[in-house]
């Protein structure tokens, strides 16, 4: 008995050490991304301040109605919302379709088709940038959506996670669909898809966050300020060189409009984002 | 055949009675088709070019003409630049995936031991993820700014990463572990829920302590995800933080933070030397296919142990 409450006076000193841990790291970790949210509502003056100041200023409205104007953030948000979007949806697309017709159909070859797939986390856009920029070029694509979009239509990650979440539908429900006189696509969409949600919910964040955040490829294929996406219109606010003192509130408050989004998805999303990470048992 | 893919699109009704089950190869194969074309197109077809572009070299208004054979490879190899940036690529590399991975297996840890509060602590702990490696390079330049930061005011010492290589390659280390760890850590979480509450259970009667518990059964058991995440963070740091040095360093100061994926893009676009920068692309993928040999090989050890 006394050793019991001993064991269970040591587990809950243990807990709170922890918590204060996680507390502490929460802070360390998140001390960046509150920083700037504070600064974006300071005056220059107070954003660059020796000894720093760590009070919310008053330009809220001003700054991000100037970092707004300047990012011309209404545009940069269409193009980069337009190209997360398409991408996140045509990779889990192309990568259902792909590994439902592996799966459930077998076709001669299927295995080497999968094969290739995998191969492409062998190929990130460094390893064939001039030529796949020069294939793009010569399809007429840059400064297009088709540019940005098209070429990052095949996810290696998505077939691997599909195909083995596929993998696991029983085939008694495969029989029943067909006994039921159900096509294969109709298995595919009424069936499939809504079983496989949960995987379907964790690509869907890590492919928007990833997307969102490109910046090579936008790069080498948009030149006018009318393709350009978020990632590059914050750069472009950071003078490069010269010695004038950056509009620092003014990048964080552009910063902040930035990671509004991906950060939005991550935490609507968060508890299926991890649920679905894990493949399912084999 | 063609009667076959008209019926076909004339109503989605017959595609049961044309196939009749599920061994169809032509709807199979149609299926597949988007991502063949795809692949084919924009992986596989400048691959090949890649291969070929490498040893060319550029001759002034006619293009990439004048065949060099491997005298590119040998002037990459030839180049003190290229070859720091080797050496720092794999330095950058490695330091952000050990980091990386151990800081998160221990935050994760301590979520999977508390039970209240754990919803606010993840999402906390977790959202750093969403920031780019961009506009991590953004804040964490300002933060640790030598003049202005309001980091690098509380340091004991003075920063200096303007015109010191070593402390801006510390910076740009720091600041790609920071981005990621939401990513890794994520992964650890679901790692651990996934480990039966029985195995514990068992190795509590046997009267192991919390220590021997965690290294005996916990991190043998989160070995898959482990070298799952040890893969990512490399192709991570390797490959994907061209915008943390393109807004941070620029791959200075001295080469001292220019990655090796930077140097491909700044010997092209910037300086246009397509064949020199087509065969430091081929280097990268002798890169990547050497990390992905490893998950593979792991991934068939791994089937071993179940």
């Amino acid at each position: 008995m006394i050793t019991m409450v001993k064991k269970i006076r040591d587990k809950v000193d243990f807990r709170i050490l922890i918590h204060i841990l996680l507390i502490l790291t929460i802070f360390v970790l998140s001390f960046p991304l509150i920083y700037t949210f504070i600064v974006s509502t300071q005056s220059l003056s107070a954003a660059v301040a020796i000894p720093p100041n760590l009070k919310v200023g008053g330009g809220i409205i001003e700054n991000y109605a100037t970092a707004w104007g300047r990012a011309n953030m209404g545009r940069v948000l269409l193009n980069s919302g337009i190209m997360s979007l398409s991408v996140t949806v045509g990779k889990i697309t192309v990568a259902a379709m792909t590994a439902f017709a592996i799966v459930f159909f077998d076709p001669p070859g299927g295995r080497f088709i999968f094969f290739i797939t995998l191969l492409t986390l062998m190929l990130p856009i460094p390893v064939r940038l001039l030529p796949t920029h020069e294939v793009v070029s010569s399809f007429g694509w840059i400064d297009t959506y088709f540019a940005l979009t098209l070429p990052y239509f095949v996810s290696a990650t998505a077939t691997f996670l599909l195909r083995q979440f596929f993998k696991t539908v029983p085939q008694d429900l495969v029989d029943a669909a067909r006994v039921d006189g159900a096509s294969p696509t109709r298995f595919f969409f009424r069936v499939l898809i809504p079983l496989s949600r949960t995987n379907i919910a964790a690509l869907f964040v890590i492919l928007f966050i990833w997307t969102w955040n490109q910046y090579l490829w936008p790069l080498v294929v948009t030149n006018s300020e009318t393709m350009r996406v978020m990632q590059l219109g914050i750069s472009f606010l950071i003078p490069k060189g010269g010695t004038g003192m950056p509009p620092w509130n003014i990048i964080m408050a552009a910063v902040v409009i930035a990671v509004l989004p991906p950060l939005l998805v991550l935490m609507i999303m968060q508890r299926e984002f991890v649920k679905g990470l894990i493949e399912p048992e084999k | 055949m063609f009667t076959r893919v008209k019926k076909f699109f004339d109503s989605e009704l017959s595609m049961n009675d044309l196939f009749g089950s599920f061994q169809s190869n032509f709807l199979a194969y149609l299926f597949i088709l988007p991502q063949l074309v795809v692949i084919g197109i924009f992986f596989i077809y400048p691959t090949i070019k890649s291969f070929r572009m490498s040893m060319f070299r550029s001759v002034p208004f006619r293009g990439l003409v004048n065949f060099v054979g491997l005298k590119n490879f040998i002037d990459i190899f030839q180049s003190p630049a290229y070859l720091q940036s080797i050496v720092v690529t794999l330095i950058f590399g490695l330091l952000v995936t050990v980091l990386g991975v151990g800081v998160s297996l221990v935050i994760a840890k301590m979520l999977d031991v508390v039970v209240r509060g754990v919803g606010f602590y993840q999402a906390a702990v977790i959202w750093p993820y969403a920031i780019s490696p961009t506009i991590a390079g953004i804040i964490w330049g300002f933060l640790f700014h030598p003049s202005h930061g309001s980091i690098s005011y509380f340091l004991p010492f003075e920063l200096n990463w303007l015109t010191n290589g070593e402390e801006a390659l510390v910076l740009v280390i720091l600041a790609a572990t920071w981005r990621q760890l939401g990513y890794n850590i994520a992964f650890y979480i679901a790692g651990l829920k996934a480990i039966p509450t029985s195995f514990q259970e068992a190795a509590v009667v046997d009267g192991a302590n919390g220590w021997q518990r965690f290294w005996r059964i916990t991190f043998p058991m989160l070995s898959p995800i482990t070298f799952f995440l040890v893969t990512m963070n490399l192709i991570y740091a390797f490959f994907r933080t061209f915008g943390l040095i393109h807004a941070l360093t620029q791959g200075g100061p001295a080469g001292y933070t220019n990655l090796m994926i930077y140097k491909v893009y700044t010997d092209g676009f910037t300086d246009l030397r397509l064949g020199y920068s087509a065969a430091q692309s081929v280097i990268l993928l002798l890169f990547v296919a050497g990390i992905t040999m490893f998950q593979f090989k792991f991934a068939e050890r791994r089937v071993a142990y179940q």
